[in-house]
């Protein structure tokens, strides 16, 4: 009885997932229709200042926007971007209804099974809070029982309310979260270290602090599909990630972006040394 | 038995990595979904109940003598019908929440008389509400003139002929269109995710964030949750339907 509920389900399973697992033999799908249609769809963040967001033009901009069009020109075609949110990034890149994926994502072992993750990684960033300067936050477990606000589809909000026992209140988007927190519903607002740097840099949350020590140190990963992993998108882009943490192309956009250096960069970048650089 | 049960959606997923049915063997994540359903079922019957009387006083008013009431309630109509219910919840919660009194448990947070919880309850019934009054309003339209004005010549007072002629028929009436109504709006009770009420499908969307191998299932999961839901609506109100049934009258 068992087997058969098995078998059942084992077949409705596969017809849904066609996609899965065929990446013994490079078809090269996703390239070809890349190259032979001369345009390149590279999801991307929108609210996630200063890696992707938008000018007061309302056009893309930011760190990661720049790295999209370094492929865009380094392929030789057309750049075209569509704004990704961190709940629903992966599906777009599983629909083929984004080749590329640059998007803030944090390289973990579960997304690894459902996107093509690119090594090497391109950047990294631990988790922390904004908290008001008047709550006085000293540690972690000052969160305990406490609302904290949050971003649906951070892996983080898990561990800060398991480890933590924070009572995570998830919105959809990062402004929400943040008029939360200046609205005073919650006692601080979960966050990747580094985009709360540059909120705090900004000169818009003055009353604000970032008072722990960042947890979780994460490397960041882009992404192609995953038949397209050990294929020419793959290794193209394995080239490409290599090549912006080797000649410190990374750091420069880091710089241009306001963004306070990180030790990874500069770490990537010298354990990548060209060894007859002298 | 559960053992079992359990077993075998753990076996699923390891067989079939994108079929992680998480919440049938994860007691954690069994528990964030009946939190959840728990929140839908609250938001439903509070929703459900209130837009109704809304309907009913609405429709009350609308046939009133007087300008005043029947101006107020056609701006309320106009207002809730004609914009998105999703901004309508935005609206409430963040710019209305501003003026609710709070009191604050540490010195700092001001936490809302209000709770999200609270702000969705009520944008959701006025936003049907705005329909029910029209629904109702097409229920009292079909009560004949000619009835009206018997219990009129019978000595009834404008509230009498409203609660005891107009209304139990009219009602009759309106039960196929409000049924519509009500099942529309137990589905747009997911729309609370907006500000973060921990209602099905923000605990379903958690779920597939942090295990991306349950996404499939959960969103499976809340198409036969929502089937379910609303199949006990329509067959309580078929049943109420039935039970009101005037032999002769109506259908």
């Amino acid at each position: 009885m068992m087997k058969k509920l098995l078998a059942a389900t084992a077949i409705t399973a596969l017809l849904a997932t066609t996609t899965a697992a065929s990446a013994a033999q490079c078809t090269n799908d996703a390239w070809n229709k890349v190259m032979s249609r001369g345009k390149i769809v590279v999801g991307v963040k929108a609210d996630y200042k200063p890696w992707g967001f938008r000018n007061s033009d309302g056009g893309l901009v930011g760190m990661e926007i720049d790295m999209a069009k370094d492929v865009a020109e380094t392929m030789g075609v057309k750049l075209e971007m569509v704004p990704v949110q961190s709940s629903n990034r992966m599906q777009f890149l599983e629909q083929g209804k984004i080749d590329l994926m640059i998007a803030t994502m944090s390289d973990r072992a579960d997304r690894r099974k459902i996107v093509g993750i690119i090594q090497p990684n391109y950047y990294t960033s631990g988790t922390n809070v904004m908290s008001p300067k008047a709550v006085g936050l000293k540690k972690w477990e000052d969160l305990r029982g406490k609302p904290v606000c949050g971003k649906q589809g951070a892996f983080y909000n898990k561990i800060v309310s398991e480890r933590y026992g924070a009572d995570i209140i998830a919105f959809t988007g990062n402004a929400e979260a943040k008029q939360a927190l200046r609205d005073k519903k919650c006692i601080a607002w979960v966050y990747d270290d580094s985009s709360i740097m540059s909120d705090l840099s900004s000169g818009n949350w003055d009353a604000y602090e970032m008072p722990l020590n960042s947890e979780d140190d994460n490397p960041w990963g882009l992404a192609v599909p995953p038949a397209e992993k050990d294929c020419v998108f793959g290794q193209f882009m394995t080239g490409m990630s290599f090549n912006w943490l080797q000649s410190g192309r990374l750091i420069e956009l880091e710089k241009k972006w306001g963004i306070q250096p990180t030790a990874f960069l500069a770490s990537q970048k010298e354990r990548m040394k060209d060894w007859l650089d002298k | 038995m559960l053992a079992s049960f359990q077993d075998f959606f753990r076996q699923l997923a390891e067989d079939f990595p994108r079929w992680n049915f998480i919440f049938f063997h994860d007691p954690v994540q069994a528990d964030r979904i009946l939190t959840g359903l728990g929140y839908t079922i609250t938001l439903s019957i509070a929703c459900v109940i209130l837009s109704v009387i809304i309907g009913v006083g609405g429709a009350w008013m609308q046939g009133s003598h007087l300008r005043i009431p029947r101006m107020i309630v056609q701006g309320y109509i106009q207002f809730f019908r004609n914009t998105p219910p999703f901004v309508q919840l935005l609206f409430f919660y963040f710019a209305l929440g501003q003026f609710t009194p709070t009191y604050s448990p540490d010195g700092w947070l001001e936490i809302p008389i209000i709770s999200n919880v609270g702000w969705a309850i009520i944008s959701l019934s006025f936003f049907a509400g705005a329909f029910n009054v029209e629904i109702f309003r097409a229920g009292i339209e079909a009560v004949p003139r000619s009835t009206v004005e018997a219990a009129e010549a019978l000595g009834y007072t404008r509230l009498g002929i409203f609660r005891h002629v107009v209304l139990p028929l009219s009602f009759r009436v309106s039960l196929p269109a409000l049924n519509n109504n009500l099942v529309n709006l137990v589905k747009t009770t997911t729309q609370a995710f907006a500000i973060a009420v921990p209602e099905l499908l923000y605990q379903a969307v958690s779920i597939w964030n942090d295990y991306p191998s349950a996404l499939y299932p959960a969103m499976l999961l809340l198409f036969v949750v929502y089937i379910l839901l609303v199949g006990i609506l329509v067959f309580g109100m078929h049943r109420w339907e039935h039970g009101m049934r005037i032999p002769g009258y109506g259908n």
